[in-house]
């Protein structure tokens, strides 16, 4: 199995705080990876490292075997930097997240961000945008038709998928909260991602919604030929859905494996508990 | 039966606008000259240049004040370049130092105009490339700078051999007629709306909601920031050359920063995302400020009170109570059509009787 995410000693350091330490992670092609921890433990910031918000201190970042972001200390951080593996890297690659988008990483956001004035339809429209083949001036004097018509369906064809086809007029902030995340899953979808990022997907949901949740995504990664790399807390979740987990804490991996490796690690246990390993 | 409705009320529509063009037909052929003939023509181009400055600030989220500035270049572009070769030596004060270009570029009528929103544009992109990093306040501070230092340009006896320095240039070839404005300015305003529609309307829209989440879903914010703010500030340009002949003169002294607050009024006005109410209140502004309420001037009305002036008293009243109660403007983030008429004032009814009824059960 060739591995479609890379990270290689991601470190990023904001000021004096190292809120990512050394980071190396791998996620093959097909699989569904978790990367837990406790709050702050710094997993946001790792995924907006990858997906190009934020540019990081030192490491790399190989998406389909080449490298997306990179980057060595440079300015202020030639002095500042605390972090480890320094002069390994000798290239800056920064690319805008939108950049990112276009190769092949779509991601959802731990506290939703839908596009509030717009209908659930026009949310997945939106993200269709990228792929488009219409120029401004076809686009503006009806000469893509076609190609509208066509982006409609495909959005419509989408939401029938995630069962958001009889809400598509709706405002995208009148729905109910587990929907809008389903919605925030469907306009990731519609930029025909290879790798799929989720941030807290089961953020505030109930027993039954978390259920409805695994299955849903397994669903999509079948259906969609996904790998996903996904934050969350729930542990029935992480644990039930996940093939490989990866654990951090103030930035630093202290285990991966497979979620019975470490439902029984000591490390992780005392990470998320805060007691001794002999208590 | 929802079809049907739906093309009935698309159809009057359609017969409104026509019947929008009537009324321009109607005027310039029974009064061409008066209040209504003016309202109508500044109202026109107040139209243009409103629902380029509500493409830029309603539906894209950039709150920019340039739109003086980019309207100046028009009105000077349109100017410098229609008026007749031989009436130029007349026109600039420098009689003998006029730029070498003067003494052979004449464009017609429409090239000019277009050349006025062009050379807007091409400022717009350079402004822009610096300008557009900003965000909110700052954009619109950096934007107002940049309308400041266009006015102080224009002055500039340095440019005297071009822009004839503080003096007015004259003599261009005008619109003498409404239909002339209202058709300009349709197909202005259509050229928008298109915008607007497209997948590229969606684009701007999903950046004005929200910058992280349209950036994540592809959507490069730098070029569609700048797509827009161009297209926007070309709008601005064609309305300035508009106003350029709506005025018989173009004047730096005309373009200040008061005229752009009172564009960014008619878009709050009429509603932010709102094209058709940048449109609407265009009209009524224009008409309230130069027209319903000039009596108001004359002092025997109520004597003691109304004087010379007066009639600004009552219009910023009438602003201020507009704006207490239509809190986000006449139409809000919609667009007029008959179907929301009827449908709104349906429900309007239907709320009262709700309401009668509920007191009569008390």
């Amino acid at each position: 199995m060739n591995n479609l995410l890379k990270l290689e000693d991601i470190t990023m350091q904001f000021g004096g705080v190292v809120a990512v330490n050394n980071l190396s992670l791998e996620v093959n092609e097909g699989e569904i990876v978790s990367l837990i921890g406790p709050n702050g433990a710094g997993k946001t910031t790792a995924f907006n490292v990858v997906t190009g918000v934020y540019e990081p201190t030192n490491g790399r970042v190989s998406f389909d075997g080449r490298a997306i972001v990179e980057s060595y200390p440079h300015g202020k951080m030639r002095k500042a930097y605390a972090g480890e593996n320094r002069g390994v890297y000798k290239k800056r690659i920064v690319k805008t997240p939108d950049k990112i988008t276009k190769l092949g990483v779509a991601r959802t956001f731990q506290n939703i961000r839908l596009f509030k004035s717009m209908t659930v339809l026009e949310n997945v429209l939106v993200a269709m945008h990228m792929r488009r083949k219409s120029n401004l001036f076809t686009a503006t004097f009806l000469l893509n038709r076609k190609e509208e018509k066509e982006m409609r369906r495909k959005a419509e064809e989408l939401l029938e998928k995630v069962g958001l086809l009889d809400v598509k007029d709706e405002l995208a902030t009148s729905l109910p909260y587990g929907k809008q995340r389903r919605l925030e899953i469907a306009r990731a979808l519609a930029t025909e991602p290879k790798l799929l990022l989720l941030d807290e997907p089961a953020a505030g949901m109930n027993p039954q919604e978390t259920d409805e949740l695994t299955a849903f995504i397994r669903s999509i990664r079948d259906e969609f030929g996904l790998t996903i790399f996904m934050i969350e807390h729930h542990m029935n979740l992480v644990m039930d859905i996940s093939d490989r987990i990866y654990v951090i804490d103030f930035g630093k991996l202290i285990a991966r494996g497979v979620p019975a490796e470490i439902q029984n690690n000591g490390v992780v246990i005392k990470a998320y508990l805060g007691v001794s390993e002999d208590a | 039966m929802k079809t049907k409705s739906k093309a009935i009320f698309k159809t009057i529509d359609i017969v409104l606008l026509l019947a929008v063009l009537g009324v321009a037909i109607a005027v310039d052929a029974f009064m061409p000259v008066g209040l209504p003939a003016t309202v109508l023509k500044k109202g026109a181009v107040f139209a243009v240049v409103a629902v380029s400055m509500n493409l830029l600030n309603g539906f894209t989220g950039l709150f920019s004040l340039g739109q003086a500035g980019f309207m100046l270049l028009g009105a000077y572009t349109y100017a410098i370049f229609s008026i007749p070769l031989e009436a130029r030596e007349s026109v600039y004060y420098m009689q003998d130092h006029l730029a070498g270009f003067l003494h052979v570029a004449e464009l017609p009528v429409i090239p000019a105009m277009i050349a006025a929103g062009l050379i807007a544009a091409v400022f717009a992109f350079l402004i822009g490339l610096p300008v557009l990093r900003l965000k909110s306040d700052y954009l619109a501070i950096a934007t107002l700078g940049f309308a400041e230092i266009v006015g102080a340009f224009a002055k500039w006896d340095t440019l005297g051999p071009i822009t004839n320095a503080p003096n007015p240039l004259v003599n261009y070839p005008k619109f003498s007629k409404v239909t002339t404005y209202f058709i300009v300015a349709g197909v202005c305003i259509a050229i928008i709306a298109l915008l607007v529609r497209s997948t590229y309307g969606r684009a701007f829209k999903a950046i004005r909601d929200d910058e992280i989440a349209a950036e994540a879903m592809g959507i490069n914010l730098a070029k569609h920031k700048m797509i827009s703010f161009v297209t926007s500030s070309f709008f601005a340009g064609v309305g300035g050359a508009m106003l350029a002949m709506f005025q018989s003169k173009a004047q730096a002294n005309s373009f200040t920063t008061a005229l752009t607050y009172e564009i960014l009024l008619i878009v709050v006005i009429g509603g932010i995302g709102s094209l058709s109410g940048s449109v609407i209140a265009s009209f009524l502004y224009i008409a309230c400020s130069e027209w319903w309420l000039r009596f108001l001037d004359t002092p025997d009305v109520i004597p003691g009170l109304t004087r010379n002036g007066f009639r600004l008293v009552v219009f910023s009243a009438v602003i201020m109570i507009i704006v207490l109660f239509f809190r986000r403007g006449l139409m809000g983030d919609k667009e007029f059509s008959t179907e929301r008429l009827v449908k709104g004032s349906k429900q309007l009814v239907r709320n009262l009787q709700d309401k009668r009824k509920a007191k009569e059960a008390k």
